[in-house]
């Protein structure tokens, strides 16, 4: 009896060992971690690529963010956002040349210039994580650059590899890197973008693909490239095709860090890849963390690069940021914490709760639990609720640098075009569908209602009375307030239209909304849509279908009105007034112009106003860009999301910014702070075990009874 | 026995030929493989050569099933259908699209998939067969009743709500283990007992109303009305007798979904953020992985075909009337 018992004793003392300890028994993390500076969050979605050439995503921002480090930044403080040296020693000024290779002024018309010429200074003490494919043996040479099969039977993972290495960082790693943009098998998304800037960008991208047809080896280092060159150890060039004063904001994205050759040397050996060891998964960068445990199955975790070349906090914000205690920190070194720990969450609602009893340090609000955290004051400020307040913690909101809009087609028959009935027509829309009404209801007010393309905080947009759109919005109290839907029904008039009835024939007026989700989920937004119509009489039909066939017909130019959005890659107006740009319509030129909008004045002036720099000039045709805009609504504008994140008492320096991804260096954490306050808001409750326990107990007696009564009674 | 295990073994080469025909037409159907590149690449940005890049690299430049351009077999070899179908039969997964290992991720995945789904079979089993014997011992009586009816109410409920509601419970409430989350060895403790203690819970009702079924059928035969004359105690009657000829169905089903264990739960694995085959197959699906959806299918449809093998050998064993023959 007591041999079978004892595995269940072992088991019991093992689950409730942890209950002897100091750590809460609902600690997801290891009891070691207790008192330690060390961030935790998480991550909803495995990131698919770590590589900086191939990585595009927010996810994997994430973690290469605080890994690699590309020539410039943003200044975590300052907004409007600033660029400022990261592994460069300053922001470059592009020189420019004309056809004969004379060098131009600066402010040199787009159409003179023949070559922009980026020379880029780096810093002289930096260098990379450890990293086996760095490791060199007694003589020098590489240990781990000429494997075989034989070698790798003991290893499963990078941390198997027994001696690490380190080097400096020169400019011909980020010469190096930029080759990488067109190397074949690596497939980066900016390929082809890039190839329309850089220099040879393109033929170099055929050359790699012709070289295994040759049968020749594909060794970046000695293949000819004209785009970019090293200058000297510490200096390289990057050659553009044209005039593009916004290569400086691609210079602080992943695509232009630097990438060792011999980490490519060391992953692309036999044996790697089906251990899944790769480039893609094992970064390696010279940022102050390296990814020390890449499973993102169930974490990932970063850990304080020991080569960092040190960093200070910035000493300058902006007004207000040292009341808010912004500026505590400045000019001390960074980073500030040891580890950042981040836990696989698949669902929301297990990651609030693990936020509520303080396992994670920040978070986002889901809109089940946005009333629990989230009150609005009479103002209509939001603030946090008492429950909140009570726990210490904070929120913080900020306009993200986006915009989701309802999209017309163009080249529809009915919507599109430059008639004035269809203007008219996209114009009555626009003020029918009142997303001030669509925030409230189904993003609980995070968002503020879109007056042209550009989002606020982003240079170009006009804020206040200047910056309202006055076809859909007057000025009232001091606020935008939205025309009244009898100036609509007058548009739709004069558009020819009564009551959603063409005038002349009496035909309803049925318009068809092409969207990627007809769930049930979904079905009270459209209901929605279908309701901003029918107030202007109009018959709006669903159009629900997969992604994949939505983004065909888009590509087709098949759709009617549609919805979408965009994320800002840089904080330049350009950037957002791309997307309307004949040049890059969808259905001529595969483009990001999704409504395949085509204005002559608009181009021309968007053609003038990406090659200037900021400046008053720019800003006046920026201002008649979006007037034109306003007037022929190719979009119903929408509205910008706000950001709305919750963070511990204990962590420090939260202030967001949306366009920086290396911002984990510049947190604190208090961590005695911390565990106090989860032992505090963990402690076990036991009564509801015991009472349960006195119930079944209860409940057998009578059944005890009742069998032993049965036991006893005679036969019938 | 061995020709009719040989014989049941050809039959599953068809069967999975078959499976995989549909699961390829299936998918094929949904994503082309140009809208399988632009998952895979991103919205922005992207050319056309990046995408034929993309699809060169995989082999999805080629015909879907035959190739009009080559001659002979290679017609039907250097197709997408074939090059991905073959190697399956000799358990060579390839890689993902998004360049991962397969064959690597199932082994890694399969231990947190078991981890769960066998001390919860176990658990439930003995628990089950408690309550179902219980009720069937009681039957007639206020016991068999509320018995009944609490299983009843338990099976109308939600799989989701004994997740969230035991979340809530046990973890937010109560705090007394982590809401979600995998550790290994001694660790990965108390990161089971939820998910554990939940899938057991949630299949007490449909699992004891079959057991009880099978005791109640079991109670009414003659050798049991024989035991009770030889004045034969009830709790001899029930634990030996009726309990050893009640687990033959038992154990003939629970052997059919033993090797599926190692597929995971995909809906307990998903909330428990639990590593398993459940998620993995899931995720699969959200980012259009033909690879990987392809191989956890074929893997599926081999275990369920084993498993119904070994159902048809547990036969045998346990009941000595059932002989297998070719």
């Amino acid at each position: 009896m007591k041999t079978k018992a004892l595995p269940l004793i072992l088991l019991c003392v093992a689950v409730f060992a942890g209950g002897c300890s100091d750590s809460p028994w609902n600690n997801p993390y290891p009891d070691e971690h207790a008192g330690k500076r060390i961030y935790y969050d998480s991550f909803s979605e495995r990131p698919k690529h770590l590589d900086p050439v191939s990585s595009y995503s927010e996810d994997e921002a994430l973690f290469i963010g605080q890994i690699y480090e590309p020539p410039l930044q943003y200044h975590f403080l300052k907004r409007p956002y600033e660029l400022i040296p990261l592994s460069a020693t300053e922001v470059p000024e592009p020189e420019y040349y004309d056809e004969d290779g004379h060098r131009l002024h600066g402010d040199a018309a787009e159409e003179e210039v023949a070559r922009a010429v980026y020379t880029i200074h780096i810093r002289q003490d930096i260098r990379y994580q450890p990293h086996p494919a760095l490791a060199r043996d007694e003589s020098g040479a590489y240990r781990y650059h000429d494997l075989q099969s034989s070698d790798l039977k003991d290893i499963r993972s990078l941390k198997d590899f027994p001696h690490a290495g380190t080097r400096e960082l020169v400019a011909a790693d980020f010469v190096y890197q930029i080759k990488r943009l067109v190397k074949p098998g690596l497939h980066s998304p900016l390929a082809g973008f890039m190839s329309k800037y850089i220099v040879d960008l393109g033929g170099l991208g055929q050359r790699l693909r012709e070289q295994p047809e040759r049968g020749l080896p594909v060794d970046l280092r000695e293949i000819e490239f004209a785009g970019a060159e090293v200058v000297d150890r510490y200096t390289y060039r990057v050659h553009l095709k044209r005039k593009y004063p916004q290569f400086k904001y691609w210079l602080s994205m992943y695509f232009f860090s630097p990438v060792p050759w011999e980490a490519d040397v060391f992953y692309s050996q036999p044996g790697m890849k089906e251990r899944n060891i790769s480039l893609d998964w094992y970064p390696v960068g010279t940022g102050p963390f390296m990814l020390t445990e890449n499973n993102p199955n169930r974490h990932m975790i970063l850990e304080r690069n020991p080569n960092f070349h040190g960093e200070d906090y910035p000493v300058e914000g902006m007004p207000g940021d040292r009341e808010k205690g912004f500026l505590d920190d400045a000019g001390k070194s960074m980073p500030f914490i040891d580890m950042a720990y981040y836990s696989l969450e698949k669902e929301a609602i297990p990651e609030w709760n693990k936020f509520l009893q303080g396992y994670f340090d920040t978070s986002g609000i889901i809109s089940d639990s946005f009333d629990q955290a989230v009150q609005f004051t009479a103002a209509g400020e939001p603030e946090l609720t008492t429950e909140m307040q009570n726990k210490g913690i904070g929120l913080l909101t900020a306009v993200r640098p986006t915009i989701v809009y309802l999209g017309f087609n163009m080249l529809d028959d009915v919507v599109g075009g430059d008639s004035e009935r269809a203007r008219l027509l996209r114009r009555a829309l626009s003020i029918a569908i009142d997303y001030e009404e669509f925030l409230s209801i189904f993003a609980n007010g995070r968002g503020i209602a879109a007056q042209g393309p550009i989002p606020s905080g982003i240079y170009g947009a006009r804020e206040g009375r200047e910056g309202i759109n006055p076809y859909v919005y007057d000025w009232a109290d001091g606020k935008p307030r939205r025309k009244p839907i009898s100036e609509a029904r007058e548009l739709l008039h004069k558009a020819g239209y009564r009551d959603g009835r063409n005038i002349e024939t009496g035909e309803p007026l049925v318009l068809y909304l092409d969207v990627t989700s007809g769930g049930a989920g979904s079905k009270t937004l459209l209901n929605w849509y279908r309701k901003q119509f029918d107030k202007l009489g109009i018959q709006l039909v669903i159009r629900a279908t997969d992604y994949n066939r939505f983004r065909e017909k888009m590509r087709k130019g098949t759709a009617q009105i549609y919805t979408w959005g965009w994320n800002a890659d840089y904080p330049d107006p350009e950037n957002f007034l791309f997307l309307l740009y004949g040049e890059n319509g969808k259905v001529k030129h595969q483009g990001e112009n999704t409504s395949n909008y085509d204005n002559e004045r608009y181009d021309d002036l968007f053609v003038k106003m990406r090659a200037m720099d900021r400046g008053p000039d720019r800003q006046a045709i920026i201002d008649e860009m979006v007037e034109i805009l306003r007037r022929d609504a190719p979009w119903v504008w929408g509205y910008h999301p706000q950001a709305y994140s919750l963070y511990h008492q204990w962590y420090g320096n939260a202030k967001p910014n949306l366009m920086a991804r290396n911002t984990l260096k510049y947190k604190t954490i208090d961590p005695e702070l911390r565990q106090a306050k989860r032992l505090e808001w963990n402690q076990p409750v036991l009564w509801p075990l015991v009472l349960l326990g006195l119930i079944i107990v209860l409940s057998i007696i009578p059944a005890v009874i009742t069998y032993r009564h049965k036991q006893r009674a005679a036969v019938k | 026995m061995i020709a009719y295990i040989i014989r049941r073994i050809l039959y599953a080469i068809p069967i999975l030929i078959g499976v995989n025909v549909i699961t390829f037409f299936l998918f094929f159907v949904v994503n082309s493989p140009d809208d399988m590149a632009r998952l895979h690449l991103g919205d922005r940005y992207v050319t056309q050569q990046a995408i034929d890049n993309w699809k060169a690299q995989r082999g999805y430049d080629r015909p879907l099933f035959w190739n009009s351009e080559q001659r002979g077999l290679e017609q039907f070899r250097d197709t997408i259908f074939f090059d991905n179908s073959v190697k399956l039969f000799a358990f060579n997964f390839g890689q993902s699209d998004s360049g991962r290992d397969i064959g690597s991720d199932i082994r890694q995945r399969m231990w947190p998939s078991l981890a769960i789904a066998v001390p919860t079979l176990l658990v439930g089993l003995l628990i089950n067969i408690s309550f179902a014997l219980l009720v069937a011992f009681f039957r007639a009586t206020y016991i068999d009743v509320w018995g009944v009816v609490i299983c009843v109410v338990m099976m109308s409920i939600s799989g989701l709500f004994y997740i969230i509601g035991g979340q809530f419970l046990i973890s937010k409430l109560l705090h007394l283990v982590p809401i979600s989350g995998y550790d290994t060895g001694q660790e990965a403790i108390k990161f089971l007992i939820l998910p554990v203690l939940v899938g057991v819970i949630s299949g007490i009702g449909s699992g004891t109303r079959w057991y009880r079924t099978i005791f109640l059928e079991e109670i009414g035969k003659d050798y049991v009305r024989t035991a009770r004359a030889k004045g034969l105690n009830e709790r001899i009657i029930y634990y030996r007798h009726v309990l050893k000829n009640g687990l033959i169905p038992i154990l003939t089903g629970v052997v059919v979904i033993l090797p599926l264990l190692f597929m995971g739960s995909l809906i307990i694995e998903s909330f428990f953020s639990i590593p398993g085959l459940g998620s993995y197959t899931i995720d699969a699906i959200n980012r259009q992985d033909f690879a990987i959806v392809r191989s956890m299918v074929f893997l599926g449809s081999v275990l369920y075909i084993v498993g119904l093998l070994l159902t048809d050998i547990s036969y045998t064993l346990v009941d000595p009337r059932v002989r297998l023959e070719s």
